[in-house]
């Protein structure tokens, strides 16, 4: 009997060291869960520190082992082919890892909204209830927005490593449904967050969708979900491409939704303003990486040899995402909301390497690695930005209106500096890290020989960089505003900010480092 | 590798600005001109190792190695004319700023001499980079400096005036960045990236790709030596600025257009530039024209200098295009002289607005009679800006026009116009401002008001210099004369046979 059974099942080969930094990550949402569920009274004080215990931990530790295992040089299929080691993704793990942390740790901040977080009691409590209003009383909290945290984390360390379209499609639902309930457990403007969160949901599960059915088409095509096996039937089809066009472009449809992309783009400005702003910022560089990474693992691996039908395609989106993310950030009159359009503009301009598809010469970035690097100086000042746009408050809570950011400078030059610092880095201004990133994505895109949108990126650069500079107008020039004040924060923001902003100057002026690592880790595996 | 030199140079001053962010108290004005004249020293000093050995100044150490950058500094006799420019300028500056009043709503002291310090430090990192990249990078850097100094300490619309200001420089550097990474591009092709200047120079950068980018360079140099059409944002600027900024503003870091196009311009895209130089030179007649008699024509002191400026940089544009040695050469000597004359200008129309608060043209009269050295040092200082003989201008704008003359008659003779107009704004200011009756204001504001010991501890300096290398001026021709072969040499253009002789 048993003799039979060995030919019709072999034991899948997990490589468990390889994969140890998801399955750390994961074992830590899932123990958080508990600890959220079952603490006993006596310890449920001591939850926090439990939950932020578990995550930075386990961060950490999925950290040194992405280090550990690059050092070592492991790459390849894993998990029976269905995820990929290579550059890329070492890349990516330790980029989402640290911002994952960074971003997650903000989470954690109390002091400056007078002791609880700016998450409400729970994510399951009815907004405007009685309950809700009892547990707010009684500082009834629960912890669960760390775990989520972690889940969705896991999901975009697959995401980025998936190298067939169904782990693709499981990780983005994996990262994408803990966001959906994080967007909606603001303490403040309850409302506001939900109906962001809603929005999120519907047009996140609607893209879903067409990603799905894109798969399902490529799968038809193709007759395997392996992006190795997508490759070689593109470039020897067994059925007509009519399949793969459309295939082609329901999938990409799907993925720049999360990219934020227009004419993909709709939801990002409700959300970035309706979600807790520490969610905002985890989102705005997290879901941006991962996002970007897969899309770039889709295209260049599985339809690099389509390259022809998309590039056109994808120049014409960036130029759109360019000049609607510059242009209607110019009217914005809210903090967060020009940061979600700034997110768009920035998606374009990382569009642009992507069209490129410069894959030449050794040690040069390719655009791959230009991306890499473009999303690790726009994350740092992200994360460094989002945290200070929780301590701008009024009395109510936090104000993210240009009126109670004008005069910042004269109430607190630091605050004021270290925001301008992030918007030069965001303006693409030299000395700062988001010079570098801008000038390696258009020289990606230039080489690949998309030199005329090199030149359309440089002018819709000059229309951003006028909304950001805006804000320091405001900041500096502005009359003081007298019914807002700088709130005090504790470490849990004060840590990632001046870790983005030390991160912002470094990169700028030494950059070096990082860029030949990413430069040396920029080719995608098979 | 030799000693970094240039490198300390420039640190000096921005260590200095980043110390002054510290809580100081009240010790930041010494603490500013402690640094200011350490680099004044440091600035001497290296003037000192560059008449030895100019070499000896070189330092090249790889920066940015997967794209080819390089910290490479290094100075040619223009770029070091403009750095001595520089470190002599700043001192003063901080000198005529000592007493600025800081009310108003505006910050205080501290910040400015930071600002200013940092400034200085950049500049001095643009004038001597040899990488594209680095020099693109500290070309950017100093907007943001003199943006906070506008907006920090500007008049009643600084705001529009800073950002007018930093709209423009960028649009300009943002173009400029599409051809740096055009450049790269190219590099890249033809093997191993480099942003060297050398290396960039023995690839052919000829044909249409070549004149694409040099027309990104040289959109950016236009805007920043205010050329018309593209100079309005200077006339706001240099308005709502302080004298002080005003003078690091025009009189150094507008100098960085006219040295990018001798240096980048003709020295990496010569076949484009010699395509280009008609154009140039019809936008260099425009400029000295159309600034004179903006000038002529303005009421405000501040505006007014500003256009006497655009004037004078269209007669250094003018020099550089016509391409001759003699043209070439004068327009860098003028560049150095520039600076002073403007800093002489703007700061003495600064100590106006001091006594009176307001820089309407209208607003005095008979002055002369109340403070007589102040109307001789203001004399001076328009003197210079109408080129008189023995002044240091009159040098530079004859080589030019001589320079001029030998290729194209008839754009010296326009051109020379302008010279007429400037002797035209000059004395007008002067006969409104310190002639005639004495006013009820002038009255009001003078009596008893001649120059204190600290404005003459600036304004004595720089009338100095003018007048030393007005009746000498050998030494600082023979500095930059190498600059203008070279460039002679890139562009493959001989010299017409000389017509002007016995002037050097």
């Amino acid at each position: 009997m048993t003799s039979m059974l060995v030919p019709l099942f072999t034991a899948p080969v997990i490589e468990f060291r390889e994969l140890a930094p998801v399955l750390i990550l994961f074992a830590a949402a899932i123990v958080g869960v508990l600890v959220d569920a079952f603490l006993l009274r006596d310890w449920r004080r001591w939850r926090d520190e439990i939950q932020m215990g578990l995550l930075i931990g386990s961060t950490v530790a999925a950290l040194v082992y992405v280090v550990l295992n690059a050092r070592k040089g492991l790459s390849g299929p894993l998990a029976m082919g269905s995820l990929m080691l290579d550059g890329p993704t070492y890349v990516a793990w330790g980029a989402l890892l640290v911002f994952g942390l960074l971003a997650v740790l903000v989470f954690r901040e109390r002091r400056v909204n007078g002791g609880v977080t700016v998450f409400a009691s729970a994510a399951s409590s009815v907004p405007g209830s009685v309950e809700e209003a009892e547990a707010d009383r009684v500082r009834l909290e629960q912890t669960e927005v760390y775990p989520l945290a972690l889940f969705a984390l896991t999901g975009m360390l697959v995401f980025v490593a998936a190298n067939d379209l169904l782990t693709l499609f499981v990780a983005l639902e994996v990262f994408s449904l803990p966001l959906y309930l994080l967007c909606g457990m603001a303490r403040r403007r309850r409302l506001l967050s939900q109906e962001a969160s809603l929005k999120y949901f519907l047009l996140g599960a609607f893209s879903s969708g067409i990603f799905l059915f894109g798969v399902a088409l490529l799968y038809a095509f193709a007759g395997s979900f392996r992006l190795g096996d997508i490759a070689a039937a593109v470039t020897a089809p067994q059925y007509g491409r009519g399949l793969l066009y459309a295939g082609l472009v329901l999938l990409v449809v799907g993925l720049l939704f999360k990219v934020g992309v227009v004419p993909f783009h709709n939801w990002t400005p409700d959300v970035y303003v309706g979600a807790p702003t520490p969610v905002t910022g985890f989102m705005a560089i997290c879901t941006k990486l991962a996002a970007v990474l897969a899309t770039l693992r889709v295209l260049y691996v599985a339809l690099g040899g389509e390259r022809w039908s998309w590039q056109p395609m994808l120049a014409v989106l960036a130029v759109l995402t360019m000049a609607l993310g510059a242009v209607a950030g110019l009217t914005q009159r809210d903090v967060k909301r020009m940061l979600a359009y700034s997110s768009i503009a920035h998606a374009g301009f990382l569009l642009t390497a992507v069209v490129g598809a410069s894959q030449d010469a050794a040690r040069t970035p390719t655009s791959v690695s230009a991306i890499l690097f473009y999303l690790i100086a726009y994350g740092f000042a992200t994360v460094g930005a989002f945290g200070l746009v929780t301590m701008v408050r009024n009395e109510a809570g936090e104000d993210n209106s240009f009126a109670a950011w004008s005069g910042l400078a004269k109430k607190n030059p630091w605050i004021a500096g270290l925001m301008s610092l992030f918007l030069l880095s965001f303006a693409g201004i030299p000395l700062t890290a988001g010079f570098i990133g801008k000038w390696t994505v258009f020289a990606a895109a230039w080489r690949g020989g998309y030199s005329w949108l090199v030149v359309v990126a440089v002018l819709l650069s000059l229309v951003a960089a006028y909304f950001y500079l805006r804000l320091i107008v405001v900041m500096f020039g502005g009359e003081p505003a007298r019914n807002s004040f700088v709130s005090e924060a504790s470490g849990w923001t004060w840590v990632p900010v001046l870790i983005g902003a030390a991160a912002t100057v470094w990169l700028g002026v030494l950059p070096d480092s990082v860029l030949s690592v990413a430069s040396g880790l920029g080719t995608f595996l098979r | 590798m030799n000693f970094p030199w240039l490198t300390i140079l420039g640190l000096l001053p921005i260590a200095g600005g980043l110390a002054l962010f510290l809580p100081v108290k009240g010790a930041s004005r010494p603490l500013g001109m402690f640094f200011a004249l350490a680099t004044l020293v440091m600035g001497l000093a290296t003037a000192g190792v560059y008449g030895a050995d100019p070499a000896s100044l070189t330092v090249q150490a790889p920066w940015i190695r997967a794209i080819g950058a390089w910290w490479a500094l290094g100075a040619d006799g223009m770029g070091l004319a403009m750095v001595l420019m520089t470190v002599v300028l700043t001192p003063l500056v901080l000198l005529a700023e000592w007493k600025l009043p800081f009310e108003g709503g505006k910050w205080g002291p501290q910040a400015f001499i930071a600002l200013l310090l940092i400034l200085e430090g950049l500049s001095i990192f643009v004038f001597t980079a040899n990488d594209v990249l680095l020099f693109y990078l500290f070309f950017e850097a100093t907007l943001i400096p003199v943006y906070f100094l506008i907006i920090g300490y500007g008049g009643a619309r600084r705001g529009y005036a800073a950002i007018k200001f930093l709209l423009f420089s960028l649009a300009g550097g943002l173009i400029m960045l599409a051809s740096v990474i055009g450049l790269y591009a190219v590099s890249s092709s033809q093997g191993a990236p480099s942003y060297l200047l050398g290396d960039l120079q023995r690839i052919d950068l000829g044909g249409d790709l070549g004149r694409w980018l040099m027309v990104g360079f040289l959109i950016a140099f236009v805007i920043k030596a205010p050329m018309v059409p593209l100079h309005t944002w200077l006339p706001d600027a240099a308005e709502q600025s302080t004298p002080g900024t005003a003078t690091m503003l025009v009189g150094v870091l507008d100098k960085i257009g006219t040295f990018g196009m001798i240096k980048f311009c003709l020295g990496l895209f010569p076949e484009a530039s010699r395509w280009a130089a008609p154009v140039m030179m019809f936008l260099a007649l425009v400029s000295i024209l159309w600034g004179a008699l903006a000038a002529i024509a303005s009421t405000n002191l501040m505006r007014l200098v500003a256009y006497t400026s655009v004037s004078h940089f269209g007669f250094m544009v003018l020099g550089i295009y016509v391409m001759t040695t003699q043209g070439i050469s004068g327009s860098v000597f003028y560049m150095l002289n520039h600076g002073f004359s403007t800093a002489a200008l703007f700061l003495v129309v600064g100590f106006l607005i001091h006594r009176s608060g307001s820089a309407d043209i209208n607003a005095f009269g008979g002055a002369q009679k109340l403070v007589p050295v102040f109307s001789g040092v203001f004399l001076v200082a328009w003197l210079s800006a109408l080129g008189l003989p023995g002044l240091s201008t009159f040098v530079s704008e004859f080589m030019v026009l001589a320079g001029t003359f030998g290729r194209e008659p008839w754009y010296a003779a326009i051109a020379a116009i302008g010279v007429i107009l400037a002797a035209v704004y000059a004395l007008r200011v002067y006969r409104v401002v310190m002639t005639g009756p004495v006013t009820d204001a002038s009255q009001a504001h003078f009596v008893g008001r001649d120059l204190t010991v600290l404005e003459k501890a600036v304004m004595v300096p720089i009338i100095g210099v003018m007048l030393v290398l007005g009746f000498y001026p050998q030494p600082a021709v023979q500095l930059v004369e190498p600059t203008a072969q070279t460039a002679m040499q890139r562009v493959q253009v001989a010299d017409p046979a000389p017509v002007v002789k016995g002037e050097k």
